[in-house]
């Protein structure tokens, strides 16, 4: 099964090409971050703007690549949720046509699923069943896996996402946007130490995260280093640090908690923040403490990309599943959960 | 003879068409919101009336706009896939245009505004004079407050106004008020209209390739930019 994965909920554009017997043939991404960074955010009107001018150009360089014509694929799979609206209906209205005018089946394919299950891209893979942590701009979320399409929320975040938090805290700093990654490089001259900040509901059972209060707390430890004139460069990194270092720790315990209570010894990690040094290097502590594994995608599928659609898009496909006739709404929101296993379309 | 597809959603409406060796099938219906879901069974529709299929067209139109920017995208991205699964040229019409031509259908009008609501207090709008087979537009397509619509000149002229615009008419300026001899606020763009235009095009030379049908939204303006 051969599938054409179409990826444009938010601000990049990625197109990949999916083989249940070969693997990943082929990949292609557009990053729209230089156009929303002038504002400081995604401007979805912009965004939507620009997945139309680069769609038709990725799909082709993804069909040169692979050696390909379109008459080879066997199916298109695109993302219908969630995301940005606006964004989503270019992917889904090209990927469903293109689908139709070739005669072939489309699959409107679950964005988040789609991060979930980016680790199986790699060598080694892991095996079900894993606990999933699933870290971005728009999630923090600590999920059960038993198998493609079982997934028991655990967990997540009552406020802001960890990826949200992160660049907002950047933001504060005046480091750009997006300011996460930018962050986690000052924080690698910062001193150990010098700051601790607190971490939010670890002090209670359960295993929801709240990332809002750190942010007002770095906002905090800002404003009074720079009323005491003690601002300095060295002061920026030590407070990047002190707040990597607060989610990082945040994130671990709330791993080793669910691996705890569930007994599983396997842990995966995706979505954007996945590709944090720190939070993989810690993270690898404590699963070789622990006897387990830790999974994750390679840094580029990590963050949106075209290669996680096509592969949830064929392993679903493979087992028959594709849109009915009568087309099916968009989900901007979009509960993991209400998935279901892989199944032929009644 | 040549077999065009014309697709057009940027009003509430959702329409089809397919000209045929002359021949013109259409389909248009009233479907707010729900264009991404009714277009693609419309064109089969359409397709199955005439009996034509898919990989035996010449070309497919879209409405390029201006409209609703989310239904231009509509259009424009449902042609790009139709139009890559057979490799087929694409030719991006004008709604302002395509309103033009059913206007002179319709309403045998040679001088016509074409105006469409652009919210924000603006229209899109362009003036139109026939020309033995076709609407030859007077100047570039506009964007602007109803208060800034202008006959150029044709002021000596009796204007056919049609389109959303029509409900601001007691906006325009004195002069073009009272040049407008008759107003038809329902009409909009149709896929009918845009079947045939495309024909003309198609002929005149003017099909792209499928990565250029782009929407032409007109208003560009659409962020501010944060200090």
């Amino acid at each position: 099964m051969r599938v054409l994965g179409i990826e444009t909920s938010c601000d990049e554009t990625g197109v990949a090409l999916y083989d249940t017997a070969q693997g990943l043939l082929a990949d292609a991404l557009f990053s729209q971050i230089d156009l929303h960074a002038t504002y400081g955010g995604v401007v979805p009107e912009l965004a939507s703007r620009d997945h139309i001018r680069k769609l038709i150009p990725l799909i082709r360089e993804v069909m040169a690549k692979a050696n390909l014509t379109l008459s080879d694929l066997d199916g298109i799979a695109y993302t219908a949720g969630p995301g940005l609206i606006g964004a989503l209906l270019v992917g889904a209205t090209l990927g469903r046509s293109l689908a139709s005018g070739l005669n072939i089946p489309s699959l409107a394919v679950h964005h988040m699923e789609g991060h979930l299950l980016a680790p199986m891209l790699e060598t080694p893979a892991p095996d079900f069943p894993f606990i999933a942590l699933l870290v971005s701009g728009g999630h923090t979320q600590l999920v059960q896996v038993e198998g493609v399409g079982q997934y028991t929320l655990l967990g997540e975040s009552v406020d802001d996402a960890a990826g949200e938090a992160f660049d907002k805290a950047a933001k504060m700093m005046q480091l750009g946007y997006p300011g996460g990654p930018k962050l986690a490089a000052l924080a690698t001259q910062g001193t150990q130490g010098r700051f601790r900040f607190p971490r939010p509901m670890t002090d209670r059972p359960g295993l929801d995260f709240s990332f809002s209060g750190l942010k007002t707390h770095t906002l905090t430890t800002l404003k009074q280093l720079e009323t005491e004139g003690r601002l300095d460069e060295q002061a920026r990194a030590d407070v990047a640090f002190a707040f990597q270092d607060a989610v990082v720790d945040t994130l671990v315990i709330k791993c080793k908690r669910a691996l705890k209570q569930t007994g599983l010894k396997r842990l995966v990690i995706a979505g954007g923040v996945s590709a944090n040094v720190q939070l993989r290097e810690r993270l690898a502590e404590v699963m070789s403490g622990l006897q387990g594994e830790v999974f994750y995608p390679r840094p580029a599928y990590c963050t949106d990309n075209g290669a996680m659609i096509a592969h949830i898009g064929a392993l679903r496909m493979a087992a028959g599943e594709h849109d009915s006739n009568e087309l099916s709404a968009l989900r901007p929101r979009w509960p993991l959960w209400e998935l279901h296993p892989p199944a032929a379309n009644a | 003879m040549s077999r065009i597809l014309a697709v057009e959603t940027a009003s509430e409406a959702c329409s089809v068409a397919l000209w045929h060796d002359g021949q013109v099938e259409a389909l248009h219906r009233d479907c707010p919101r729900q264009h991404a879901q009714q277009l693609l069974p419309m064109v089969h529709e359409v397709l199955n009336l005439a009996g034509v299929r898919l990989s035996q067209l010449d070309a497919i139109a879209f409405g390029r706009g201006p409209g609703s920017f989310t239904g231009l995208r509509i259009a424009a991205a449902a042609t790009q896939g139709l139009a890559l699964a057979h490799d087929l040229p694409v030719l991006p019409i004008s709604t302002l245009r395509a309103m033009a031509y059913t206007a002179h259908q319709q309403l045998y009008a040679r001088h016509v505004i074409t105006a469409l609501d652009a919210r924000m207090d603006e229209l899109y709008w362009c003036c139109w004079r026939w020309e033995q087979d076709h609407p030859e537009a007077l100047h570039e397509e506009r964007l602007s407050a109803p208060e800034a619509l202008l006959l150029d000149k044709g002021e000596d002229d009796d204007w056919v106004l049609v389109g959303s615009g029509a409900d601001y008419d007691q906006r325009f300026p004195p002069v073009v008020q009272s040049r407008i001899q008759q107003q038809v606020v329902t009409l909009g763009p149709q896929a009918d209209a845009m079947a045939v235009l495309a024909a003309q095009d198609l002929a005149a030379g003017l099909a792209v390739d499928a990565a250029e049908a782009m929407p032409v939204y007109l208003r560009d303006q659409v962020t501010h930019q944060r200090r």
